[in-house]
């Protein structure tokens, strides 16, 4: 299982790549993208996806 | 336009005069006219503070005349939410809601300090204010920034401003950059008022909400206040007056943060509408009016000394304070340009200048005011009277032209610098020149008189039809010499009964982005 981006409503402020424990979050063609294969949602790390937690957005949601 | 601005067009007319012989004089006597209250000046700061802060347009009345500030829009990512920000636009802690800077990485910053400083040779102040958190995601791109910064230019002060959730993990390392300036958005001390302002906020890997939140925000905010004054880093204190919420507490804020050190509170108008889709705006909460936020700084005036001429700039605003020259400086342009040398020759000339003149402005300030203790006495209330100025601390706009007025208050005391109106078009766009009127009316409406450059017949007409006297005979003199030599007059002619006091007036804020260009 994995977190993904809803890109329409990304401001694309990059906080959440700022907080990924497992750099699964990078900036491509305008906009940020969580790499399904990296991404643990967190668990084991943190209570929380820490994405969705810092998001201002509320667009980090499971995929 | 010229690409660069001359020293003239900025002085206002006619040609700096050599420094007076006697400024000490004046200081001596404690109160040269700006210096008393709430002006910044030599007389009533710690002479280690004015030392700091003389040249910086933001934290001296006196200096927001002369010098330019820039800030680089490098830190796009925030760590709490705000009830009256929307994240799709800046930070509305410095800049206002509903404006969007341009976000740049830290390389491109330096490109873009760079070309500004070779263009203007007033900038003294490279600040970065978002357009999120400066510290926020650890403070990357912002240190960043600053580290490159102070091996190319050392002579720029640095400054940044931050919302104070991430603050005391940062302070060793501000104090490293030499960062001397530091502003702290403080709304509340009590998280019984911060849980009506702050939603949530990320802290320790975790989203907080309610009276939690706002807990662990005022905590970690006096805690960072502290440590930065302890370690002899100027604070300054930034405060959104928002009407029901936080208004009267404000000076419950002025007083905690005075306590720990902060040398200067800014209170600002909440902005508030319902287009920018902030929690505040779509709820219908209002911004404070011109008269509320003028008794709220009265009132806090004992405190941690006001700022009363912060112009709430966007996060990428460049220039002289009350213009924005921006959109000179965009990406694309300075990718096109030549990498630039930095060479501060201009700026050093440009100092000098400006040290001469400021001595003999307080000799001359001092003496007209001297001039009115003797004449008026105390006996006549102070008035407010808008002016339409460039910078310089003269009358240099036309009535037509001004984006702004800034708003003095004149009496016995003396004359100082209380606040600025704008009045620019920005929000309505297209609208014709009745509405434009009505506008400055309304935003000028507390003002006895308003003194411009010139002004047309038509206006001229309206303005005495609204009982503000419209006055073009000190066009191009200094500011607060002319509101004294006025005010001398104008205690005369209410003493013969020609004029009326106007009292109880109020005044609108206007809400939107301040875009004002040069002209
Ligand atoms: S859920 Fe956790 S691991 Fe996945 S992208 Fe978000 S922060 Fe990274
Ligand atoms: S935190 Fe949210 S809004 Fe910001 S870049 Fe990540 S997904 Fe986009
Ligand atoms: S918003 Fe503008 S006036 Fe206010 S502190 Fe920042 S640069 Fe100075």
């Amino acid at each position: 299982m994995a977190y993904k981006i809803k890109a329409s409503d990304c401001t694309a402020c990059g906080a959440c790549e700022a907080e990924c424990p497992n750099n699964a979050i990078s900036f491509k063609k305008g906009t940020y993208v969580i790499d399904p294969a990296t991404c643990t949602e967190c668990k084991g790390q943190f209570a929380n996806p820490q994405c969705a937690s810092v998001c201002p957005a509320d667009c980090c949601v499971p995929a | 336009m010229g690409n660069v601005i001359s020293l003239d067009s900025i002085l206002g007319l006619g040609e700096l005069k050599a420094p007076a012989d006697a400024p000490a004089a004046a200081e001596a006597t404690g109160c040269s006219s700006s210096s008393c209250g709430s002006s910044d000046g030599p007389a009533d700061m710690d002479p280690a503070v004015w030392e700091k802060v003389k040249n910086h347009p933001c934290y001296s009345e006196e200096a927001h005349h002369y010098f330019a500030r820039m800030h680089v829009a490098v830190a796009p990512a925030c760590n709490i939410q705000c009830n009256y920000c929307n994240r799709k636009y800046d930070c509305s802690n410095e800049s206002r809601p509903g404006v969007v800077s341009e976000k740049l990485t830290p390389d491109q910053a330096i490109r873009k300090i760079m070309a500004v400083s070779a263009e203007i040779p007033q900038l003294s102040v490279i600040g970065i204010a978002g357009p999120g958190d400066s510290l926020a995601a650890g403070g990357k791109n912002t240190f960043k920034t600053f580290e490159m910064l102070q091996k190319k230019a050392p002579d720029l002060k640095l400054c940044l401003s931050t919302n104070g959730l991430a603050l005391p993990d940062h302070v060793d390392t501000i104090a490293q950059y030499n960062i001397d300036h530091v502003t702290i958005t403080i709304n509340m001390v009590d998280p019984e008022v911060g849980q009506h302002i702050y939603p949530w906020i990320f802290h320790d890997h975790k989203r907080w909400t309610g009276l939690d939140a706002a807990k662990i925000l005022h905590e970690r905010q006096m805690l960072g206040l502290e440590m930065l004054t302890s370690r002899g880093i100027l604070v300054k204190v930034n405060s959104v007056m928002i009407p029901g919420i936080n208004d009267e507490h404000l000076m419950d804020v002025n007083k905690a943060v005075k306590a720990r050190g902060a040398f200067l509170h800014n209170i600002m108008p909440l902005i508030s509408d319902p287009a920018h889709g902030t929690h505040f705006g779509l709820t219908g909460q209002r911004g404070p009016t011109a008269q509320e936020l003028k008794v709220l700084q009265d009132q806090c005036e004992g405190g941690a000394k006001l700022m009363r001429h912060c112009r709430q700039c966007r996060a990428d605003a460049v220039g002289l304070l009350g213009e924005d020259r921006g959109s000179e400086f965009t990406i694309d342009r300075i990718d096109a340009m030549e990498e630039v040398d930095y060479d501060r020759e201009a700026a050093r000339t440009y100092r000098e200048h400006v040290e001469a003149d400021r001595a003999e402005r307080h000799a001359s300030k001092a003496a007209a005011q001297a001039d009115v203790a003797e004449t008026v006495g105390t006996a006549v209330d102070p008035i407010l009277i808008a002016v339409a100025t460039k910078g310089g601390e003269r009358i240099n706009e036309h009535f037509g032209h001004a984006k702004e007025f800034q708003i003095y208050e004149v009496g016995p005391k003396g004359a100082k610098f209380v606040g600025h109106r704008r009045v620019d078009q920005y929000c309505e766009g297209g609208s014709g020149d009745e509405d434009a009127l009505d506008t400055v009316l309304s935003a000028i409406n507390d003002c006895t008189a308003v003194f411009v450059a010139k002004v047309g017949g038509c206006p001229s007409k309206k303005l005495q039809a609204a009982g503000i006297e419209p006055v073009d005979r000190f066009a191009f003199e200094y500011i607060e010499e002319s509101a004294l030599t006025y005010f001398k007059d104008y205690a005369e002619r209410l003493g013969q009964g020609a004029v009326n006091a106007r009292a109880g007036q109020d005044a609108v804020i206007r809400t939107g982005a301040f875009t004002a260009k040069r002209a």
